[in-house]
């Protein structure tokens, strides 16, 4: 496994693909036992930072508000499925890039 | 080889069981600061303390663009790889949802300077157009998230990539360095709020204890989708890779 990374040609790609599958299932199991075995709102953490400040001062007032507010719950989704799948676009095409080039190039 | 396997599933199946059963405490506050919830000093005090940091990544970034303007695309990737991630609020084991960071790839690339601009952009983008986190916030945000997970990771990755163990160094540095994360953003937070009785310590108590658990299972999975595109960077970018490493005794 801990090849240098220079001799990385058809040797270690193989190896490396087997291990990515093992990758994938590893993250989607670690989001998904959690939600199958414990009982939880799964909500978000900011909320509960405000209680937990509130608790220690229960006098302190937030004294800047936010510059703008998703105005629902769906619209601030919709933003956050945009973020990803900005940035998962271009990791794709950086990516595919990458392999396409790379295949182009007679054995190197 | 057979009977080593099992004792280590056993040994999972064991630790994963009692991980679950801490695990179900309280729900955990992670994440970011929120808008407005620093006090004045503070606020100020982390733009400070983060502006420094910010400049020199500047021109690094704008050295790196400069002088090798072929590991743009590489430089894309890194950001887009932090943005993805610190848009998926994944469940955790306490009950409640956080996000990775994605700063561990960038960092193990092209270094912590740079990344601390590229995670900076993400942190803007997510106060403006998300109210999450905020402007007021962000520069302490900035340090935890984009200053000091970078610097972290940086340090565990050089560690073991001069050790030989190259994977298993990005794997923990982008782990360790989410941890971190979250850990100085509960400094921050027990900084500003001392509880009344116990001061810094007690507070610091409250806000890492309650997320430590959280951030666990995402800085395992943080660390394995790090080593994922890293691994199909070394598949298909060997050029670039070695690009870096020329670049890296300056960096």
């Amino acid at each position: 496994m801990n090849q240098p990374s220079e001799n990385t040609s058809s040797k270690s790609s193989q190896p490396a693909n087997q291990g990515n599958w093992l990758i994938v299932l590893g993250v989607v199991a670690l989001a998904a036992l959690p939600l199958v075995f414990v009982q939880g709102e799964y909500g978000g953490a900011d909320g509960e930072a405000e209680e937990a400040i509130t608790e220690i001062q229960p006098d302190y007032e937030p004294w800047f508000g936010a510059v703008f507010e998703p105005h629902s719950g769906e619209v601030e989704s919709l933003l956050f499925v945009s973020q990803a799948a900005i940035g998962a676009g271009v990791i794709g095409y950086v990516v595919g890039l990458y392999r396409g080039r790379r295949e182009r190039l007679p054995s190197s | 080889m057979h009977q080593r396997f099992r004792w280590f599933s056993l040994v999972a199946m064991a630790g994963l069981s009692l991980y679950l059963v801490i695990g179900t405490a309280q729900p955990a506050q992670a994440m970011h600061i929120m808008e407005g919830f620093l006090p004045m000093g503070w606020a100020i005090f982390w733009w400070v303390v983060a502006l420094p940091f910010f400049i020199v990544g500047v021109r690094s970034l704008t050295r790196i663009t400069r002088e090798k303007p072929e590991l743009k695309l590489l430089l894309a990737l890194a950001g887009a790889f932090s943005f993805v991630l610190s848009a998926l609020k994944i469940p955790s084991v306490t009950g409640s949802s956080s996000h990775p960071t994605g700063t561990g790839l960038g960092t193990v690339l092209f270094g912590p300077s740079v990344m601390t601009v590229l995670g900076s952009l993400v942190l803007v983008f997510q106060a403006v157009l998300l109210a999450h986190g905020g402007l007021t916030t962000l520069g302490a945000n900035v340090f935890s998230m984009a200053i000091v997970g970078p610097w972290v990771a940086f340090g565990v990755y050089r560690l073991f990539a001069s050790g030989g163990k190259q994977k298993f160094g990005i794997f923990l540095a982008a782990a360790l360095g989410n941890l971190m994360t979250y850990i100085v953003t509960s400094i921050q937070l027990a900084l500003a709020f001392p509880s009344a009785s116990g001061g810094f310590m007690a507070a610091f108590a409250k806000f890492a204890g309650i997320f430590a658990l959280t951030q666990i299972p995402l800085a395992i999975s943080e660390g394995l989708l790090t080593l994922l595109v890293w691994n199909w960077l070394q598949s298909y970018a060997t050029d670039e890779l070695q690009i870096l490493k020329s670049l890296r005794p300056e960096a």
